[in-house]
This record gives C-alpha cells, structure tokens and sequence, in this order.
C-alpha cells in the first residue's frame, strides 16, 4: 500500500495555516479561547460557544480508537477506517495505516502520520 | 400550533421495476406522480404543492416543468435534500404548509437509477478535505457504528442478521421484491464481510425505482375514496461530529426526531401496531429501534432477535413489505417506501400475509446521510381514522 496515491487538499483561507503546518510536521487543531474548546477539523468561529476567539495549536498527535471497520475490497486495496480521539479531547475520522488491520482494537493507542500527496501532506494515524 | 391531524395522505405509487435502463429518470419521476396522483383519484391539474429532494434530475424547477405542473396554481413548493429521510421531512413540510393554507393538495416523488449507473458525486461540504481521502462509504461509516454499539452494549452479529430474517420474512409475498427467498441467521453470518462487522446480507439492495405521495387536506381525503390516513405527528433532527467534542456513533438524530413526533401526536412507542424503520443496513434498524424508545439503548440486540419484528409472530412487525433490505431502496434513499408500506398498513392494503390486524397507529421513521457521520432523522405518526 506505499504507493496509494490519496487526494491533495483544496485548501481555502480558513485552513491554509493547517496545511501550511501539516508540510512541516506539525498536526494542528483550533481552540476556543473564550469557552476554551478544543475543536477538529479547523473552523474560524468556535462550533461550540460561537465565539471568533480561536487560536492554533500543535496537537501531541497521540490518541486512543473509537471505532474502525475494515474495509475489505475496494479499487485501491483494503483499508482500515477509523475515529481516533485525540489526548487534547476531539476525535476525527481518519485511515489506521501501516499496520496488521486484523489486530486493531477499539481503545487501542495511536500516533499521528502524514502521508504525501501532491500538495500539503494528509494526517493519518498507526499503532503508538 | 400543530400539524397533528392537519393533512392525510391521499394517494400513494411505489414503482413496481427495480431495474430500468430502459427508462430516464425524469420518466420514472412522471410515472411515480401519475401513479399517486391516481391512486387518490385527482388529477395533474389540482395539484397546488410539490416537493422533491436531490434526485429530482436538475433539481424542482426543471421537474416541476417537465411534469407540465399548473404554473397558475402550483404555489407552495420545497425542495428539502436530506438524503434518505427527504420524503418524510417533505411529509411534515406538507403538512405544515397545508395546515397553514400555503397549499392544499402536495406532490411529492423520488426517482432515480443506481443500479443502472453510478450516482453522480454531492457537492463537497466544509469537511472535504479533512475526510475525503479516508474512503468514507455508506459501508464503513455505518460499519463503524456497528463495531463501536458491539463493543459498548454486547450486540451481536447473530442479533443483527434477525433484522435481516424478518425482512426476508415479508419480502416474499411481494411479488416485487428484489430479494425473494427467505433467509436465515446463518446464511447472513455466512455471507461475505463486507465491511466489518457487516456481512453482505447486512447491507440492503441497490434499486432504479421510485414512489410518490398525495398529501392534502383533511376535506379533500374525505371526499376522496381511499381509506384515510392521516399524520399526527412529525419530527425531524440533524447529527453530526460537530467538532469532534464526545462522539458518540450508538446513537443517531432518530433521538431528537422521535420525542418530538411522539409528543405532538400524543401517543408513545407502545402504541404503535406497526413501524417502517429505514433499513439501510441492519445496523440502522437497531440503533433506530432503541432512539425512537422501543426499547431501551444498548437493548436493541435483545429486541430483535427471535422474530420479534415478523409480522404475525413478533410483538413489532416492521417493514413488512420486504424493506430496504428485500424488496426496494430506490435511489438508495429509503424514506418514500417507509411511508408507502405504513399507509398500505393502515388501510388494510398490505399483503394479507403480513397485514397488521386492526392497524390504525404507524410509525415511519428514516435517516438520511450516514449514522457514522453527518446525517438527518424524520419521524412521522401515522393514524387510520
């Protein structure tokens, strides 16, 4: 699967600074600085109390699996979706790459990869 | 204000292809409208309210046009795209806009072809690129609901596959169902896996197809000659990760559109002699089942297993036409066939074989979108009066 090819980004000026991030190694997710919620995927105003007060900030990229389904057959090759939740609390959808899909396990701890597209790098997660 | 009581439902058509290469979508659109339209025994030209969703080819204004509707005197019109549960969520806009005057006899169709071709891609939401490239599919995304409700509450692929056996149940005595033959537990733990923990025979078919609807008002269906059906209760919600903050994918918006049609209508689960639960997957049914309260969350395992959803032999006879799961998922949205099945119920039409004694309180309940994601959830309370 080395060779999988996944879709760049768009991008748009909301998330440019994620992406700008994501080509220097850095996972980013947004806080709320007026109800303090840390929020993913990246927005401009708080989902949560609505407030513009939101900054970036570097996740650990460390998270624990809430749930996944392999995915048996598709045009490119098995793959295992999953929702990870970060240590900093939001969870996200992503692919569990590099690993022994029939091993996974809800719960099971994770760490954030990026894998290469031809734009900005993609986020993804594999066995801590 | 309500809407309880405010609008029956007059004519009904399901489609009976399951496959039309022979035919466009604008065509099945014209035939499904026909149909309704005769069934409650109206004609095009008194038709002053239509409603479509997204797989109205070009969207309202073109089908409104092609179905040559009275330009004069169409003056209510919706185009609401929630996905599967549009036509439920049309149902209760029907209503609201007949209680409020804005029309008084409604259209609503669904069409499409996906076992002809592919369906064409929705517009990208402000997700896109966070998501995109993980291959979310209608498979996986409620495969991982179903993975995370097995590992919260127990449930069992065994539990699962009864969902599917009931359905197998009804399918056969519909001469139209796609999926005929009755099935068992074990054909479906044995079926391949499609996307853990779904097995093949957890999914529903793929259907060209449609169905339409007449709603109108309470005076019109008296002087018509159908039995009347009335809604007394609707309900609608959205779901989503919203920012990733407690996800939770054992539950879905059936929560939030439940309580809400239950309590305009009045009555509880309990009441209910019958229930059309959208059947995307066997998953949905019993995630619905526990949302809507027949039984309580992490329960539904326990409540669908051993033919308690056959009509005839179970205390909830649910989708006896053969549902999503047999018999028909036109456009791979499920919300017409629900209500469809739900009126044949109250008026004493569905198959004899699974016809509900005495059936005079329904539900139909549907999501649209994906439980595993960003979805919307329609619950209408039907009444035979």
């Amino acid at each position: 699967m080395a060779d999988k090819k996944y879709p760049a980004p768009v991008g748009n000026p909301e998330t440019a600074p994620f992406w700008e991030a994501a080509k220097a190694g850095k996972f980013m997710i947004k806080r709320c600085t007026a109800c303090g919620e840390p929020h993913y995927f990246p927005r401009s105003i708080c989902p949560f109390c609505f407030s513009d007060k939101t900054v970036w900030e570097e996740s650990s990229g460390e998270a624990t699996i809430y749930t996944f389904s392999l995915m048996r057959k598709s045009p490119t090759g098995p793959y295992a979706i999953a929702y990870v939740t970060l240590k900093e609390g939001p969870s996200l959808q992503t692919n569990i790459v590099d690993c022994d899909m029939d091993k996974l396990k809800i719960g099971q701890k994770v760490k954030v990869v990026f894998k290469p597209t031809e734009g900005a790098p993609l986020p993804f997660f594999t066995p801590a | 204000m309500t809407i309880k009581g405010k609008a029956y439902i007059a004519g009904i058509y399901e489609h009976p292809t399951r496959h039309a290469p022979d035919k466009s979508t604008s065509q099945l659109h014209a035939e499904v409208a026909k149909g309704a339209i005769e069934d409650a025994g109206l004609t095009k030209a008194d038709i002053d309210g239509y409603f479509c969703a997204g797989d109205a080819p070009g969207g309202l204004m073109p089908m409104a046009d092609y179905l040559g509707l009275d330009m004069k005197k169409l003056r209510h019109i919706d185009s609401t795209d929630t996905g599967g549960c549009s036509y439920l969520i049309h149902l209760g806009h029907a209503a609201e806009a007949i209680a409020a005057g804005k029309c008084s006899i409604a259209l609503v169709t669904l069409a499409g072809k996906p076992r002809t071709g592919p369906m064409p891609p929705r517009a990208a939401g402000p997700e896109a690129d966070f998501e995109t490239a993980y291959g979310q599919t209608t498979h996986n995304a409620y495969g991982m609901c179903a993975m995370r409700h097995m590992h919260d509450y127990g449930t069992t692929s065994e539990q699962l596959a009864w969902i599917k056996v009931a359905a197998s149940h009804h399918a056969q005595y519909n001469p139209h169902a796609m999926l005929k033959e009755v099935v068992t537990v074990e054909d479906v733990l044995n079926s391949p896996m499609i996307s853990d923990p779904l097995h093949r025979m957890d999914c529903c078919v793929v259907t060209d197809g449609g169905g339409a609807m007449i709603v109108t008002t309470p005076e019109i269906a008296k002087s018509l000659k159908k039995p009347l059906v009335r809604l007394i209760g609707h309900g609608e919600a959205t779901k989503g990760p919203r920012g990733g903050k407690d996800l939770d994918l054992t539950y879905s918006a059936g929560i939030f559109s439940g309580p809400r049609a239950f309590e305009e209508a009045g009555v509880t689960p309990k009441d209910m002699k019958y229930a059309s639960i959208y059947d995307s997957f066997t998953i949905t049914v019993l995630m619905q089942l526990e949302d809507l309260g027949f039984c309580k969350k992490g329960e539904g395992g326990k409540f669908v297993a051993d033919g308690n959803l056959i009509s005839g032999t179970g205390k909830l006879p649910f989708n006896t036409d053969g549902g999503g799961l047999c018999s028909n998922h036109p456009v791979n949205r499920g919300g017409m066939t629900k209500i469809l099945e739900a009126v044949r119920q109250l008026r004493g039409e569905a198959h004899p074989k699974v016809q509900v004694k005495n059936c005079d309180l329904a539900i139909a309940h549907g999501t649209g979108g994906l439980l595993g994601n960003r979805h919307a959830a329609s619950t209408c309370i039907l009444e035979r009066v």
